[in-house]
């Protein structure tokens, strides 16, 4: 395995770096959280990276030709191709070393996905990439729980019942998204047990998500990020409130924020205070109601996602991490 | 053993008995490759196989990744090719349209990817034999395609290949044809040639100011929309017609190096007196020879044009060679359904290139061997009969004839 770089754990906001590698340029929406979590992740992986960006609304709107925002060199990549964009980076760059073609150097290569090209299309390649164990590389998951590029499509992310372009409310069906949000990170990091970091965070913790992404880099062989990215377009609301409705996802419980390194799972921030009973979970209903894609939801379709939820933090082996019931049978 | 006279003292060249695949896997050992990727799928896969082999015997220094799908493969190695390693990657049939995407956008990047397509049928039905469909997909899109006949040639066509693809000249990607299991899977008497003479004539892969480095932090294939992407395109144009110079500069430099020298873009056979000829690519070269000679000893002036190159299509030549003739049987291992006339892609392309002619010899297409199914010598001597009867009957109506096909 290559040489990692030294990234140091940064201890408060007034230890965030200065400087950017994600700037201006960019054409994403106003309280666009994916875009901040992009420039955070950036900021966190500083100058010596190579970014990939597969297909998805952080491509499209991210690099008008002449006005890119990327500072650190940045590639695109196929809508199902973070994976192995990233793989086939890391292979280059390592060969190339080994045989003295390049010098021999650290560099970060993080492939980025949103939830379409992670959660849906890109799923085997990442899974693949997770078990090359002998490349450094970081896949980055931004999930704003659509195809937000293409108009607001249903994904394999999407919460139950979201009103999106191709789940809308109709008179005779109300609920056209009956399928349940993927457990993207649960499901990777129990699935391949040799990947040494598996996280989730979420913009509205940017010191979590910017030390993730660095204990990501600096703890080495293929790593996986999942962030959830508020998104006033595809989730209609005013742009204004995409801080609160990231937080408003942790403290319901519908979000949880943990770390899988080395398998030892551990739960950050809220989420910790949520499972050992410091802090309570708040309704959902403070979350969804904030939102103009759940605005068709009646007092049942709420509950619904109440039970649901309440089932995720009280039946399961580890809430939000592995659904399995407590007990096994044996 | 035989020894090329030597430059430096550095030569040695060794007779071996490999298959077409194997020879291009020997390939991959002379061009130092740097990143391979494999997935399976019959015929190709005997390729990487070999690879496999050659590394665990520390024979060849590469990263040998195992991808989930050929779709990811051919993104692996698009990838390690924009950071400045030097690819080898391959499919067949369907494994080869599962990748459709990779590869498209491999020749739009301007990457310079060097494949190998073990041609096969686009099965379903199933099927494992050879048909031509699968490499031709990618004619419309920058990939440079060839095809090759013998194992020699699959190894010789590789080295040329790794050369011209990578030349700043051209940076597109090259796709090497090679008959499932004809070529694939035959072994035939190789030479190869030396390793320090193979780097003479290929030059380190130099990406020059497109490498994705940090030190070279730029931003690849942002969204051009209407305002640039014509102009890309036209570039990529320019590149392809570049590449048939480069081609024939690198064939030369081939024949001064290795002492083999050959046409670039096509190979004459029994031609000189010839009033007729048949034309295909690929292995079903080898049964059409026969045949020309057995129809030369009953006195008939026929012979064969093999195409080599395929992008870019060796128009001028192709002109030259067969506005000799007074009549073309085109042999297509392919299909076109619904094309002009039904024929098939090799005869259309050839149509198309003599229609500018004032005196263009008759054109008749022929469809044959599809799925794997065997070309024998009489099928070929039936072709011939077919072509001369159609010109001597002045017909033009129903110019493509399926051979070999049950009632």
């Amino acid at each position: 395995m290559t040489t990692l770089q030294s990234l140091s754990q940064i201890r408060g906001v007034k230890n965030v770096p200065w400087d950017e590698y994600y700037t201006s340029g960019h054409r994403t929406c106003q309280g666009c959280e994916s875009a901040l979590a992009l420039r955070l992740m950036a900021k966190a992986a500083g100058p010596r990276t190579i970014v990939l960006g597969s297909t998805g609304c952080m491509y499209v709107a991210n690099t008008t030709y002449y006005t890119t925002p990327w500072v650190v060199p940045w590639m695109h990549t196929q809508l199902g191709s973070a994976g192995s964009a990233a793989t086939g980076t890391a292979a280059g760059l390592k060969a190339l070393m080994r045989k003295e073609k390049i010098k021999e150097e650290p560099i970060n290569v993080i492939a980025v996905c949103g939830d379409g090209g992670g959660a849906d299309m890109g799923l085997s390649a990442i899974s693949a990439a997770l078990t090359q164990t002998e490349y450094n590389l970081l896949i980055f998951l931004y999930d704003n729980e659509s195809y937000a590029n293409t108009d607001i499509q249903v994904s394999g992310t999407s919460p139950w019942g979201a009103n999106t372009t191709f789940s809308p409310p109709g008179r005779v069906h109300r609920i056209m998204n009956r399928r349940w949000k993927k457990n993207v990170a649960g499901m990777l990091a129990t699935g391949h047990p040799e990947c040494r970091y598996v996280a989730t965070t979420c913009t509205s913790y940017p010191l979590d998500l910017q030390n993730k992404v660095r204990k990501a880099l600096t703890t080495g062989g293929p790593t996986f990020i999942h962030t959830l990215d508020p998104c006033p377009k595809g989730w209609d609301y005013d742009p204004r409130y995409s801080h609160e409705l990231g937080e408003l996802a942790v403290e319901t419980g519908m979000w949880v924020l943990y770390e899988v390194q080395d398998s030892k799972l551990t739960l950050n921030g809220p989420s910790k205070a949520l499972a050992n009973g410091t802090k309570q979970r708040k309704p959902v209903e403070e979350y969804l109601m904030r939102q103009g894609r759940f605005a068709h939801f009646t007092p049942e379709d709420t509950s619904y996602v109440q039970r649901k939820i309440d089932d995720m933090w009280t039946k399961w082996w580890v809430p939000g991490v592995i659904p399995f019931q407590n007990e096994v049978v044996t | 053993m035989t020894t090329l006279p030597a430059l430096g003292g550095i030569q040695v060249e060794r007779d071996e008995l490999i298959s077409g695949s194997e020879a291009i896997a020997r390939a991959c050992v002379l061009a130092d490759v740097d990143v391979i990727t494999a997935y399976p799928i019959r015929p190709y896969d005997t390729v990487m196989q070999y690879v496999a082999r050659l590394i665990a015997n520390g024979e060849l220094d590469c990263e040998f990744i195992v991808a989930d799908s050929e779709h990811s493969q051919f993104e692996m190695v698009k990838h390690a090719s924009a950071v400045g390693a030097r690819v080898f990657v391959g499919s067949s049939g369907v494994g080869w349209f599962y990748a459709f995407e990779a590869i498209t956008v491999t020749a739009g990047l301007r990457l310079p990817v060097v494949a190998m397509v073990g041609n096969r049928a686009l099965d379903d039905p199933g099927a494992f034999g050879v048909e031509h469909n699968d490499a031709l997909a990618v004619r419309d899109l920058g990939w440079l395609l060839t095809w090759v006949d013998t194992a020699q040639e699959a190894l010789d066509t590789a080295l040329i290949a790794w050369r011209v693809a990578e030349d700043p000249r051209v940076f597109l990607p090259c796709a090497i044809s090679a008959d499932g299991a004809f070529l694939t899977h035959s072994q035939q008497i190789v030479k190869v040639p030396g390793k320090k003479l193979v780097q003479q004539f290929i030059p380190p892969y130099n990406r020059g100011n497109l490498v994705l480095h940090p030190d070279n932090p730029i931003t690849i294939a942002p969204q051009v929309n209407e305002d640039w992407l014509m102009e890309i395109r036209k570039q990529t144009d320019e590149a392809m017609r570049r590449a048939k110079g480069v081609l024939a500069e690198a064939y030369q430099e081939f024949g001064d190096i290795f002492g083999r020298r050959r046409d670039p873009f096509i190979e004459e056979y029994e031609t000189d007196d010839a009033e007729l000829v048949l034309v295909g690519m690929g292995t079903l070269a080898m049964p059409v020879k026969v045949a020309v000679r057995k129809l030369r000893e009953q006195g008939q002036k026929v012979g064969f044009i093999r195409v080599k190159w395929f992008r870019p299509f060796p128009t001028q030549e192709l002109q030259q060679s067969l506005s000799r003739f007074k009549a073309v049987g085109v042999v297509d291992r392919d299909f076109s359904m619904g094309s002009p006339s039904y024929g098939g892609v090799l005869f259309n392309e050839i149509r198309s290139a003599l229609y500018p002619l004032p005196q263009r010899p008759a054109v008749v297409g022929f469809i044959a061997g599809l799925g794997g199914r065997e070309i024998r010598v009489p099928d070929v001597s039936n072709m011939i009969d077919m072509t001369r009867k159609t010109v001597e009957e002045g017909r033009t109506d129903q110019q493509t004839h399926w051979i070999g096909v049950r009632e």
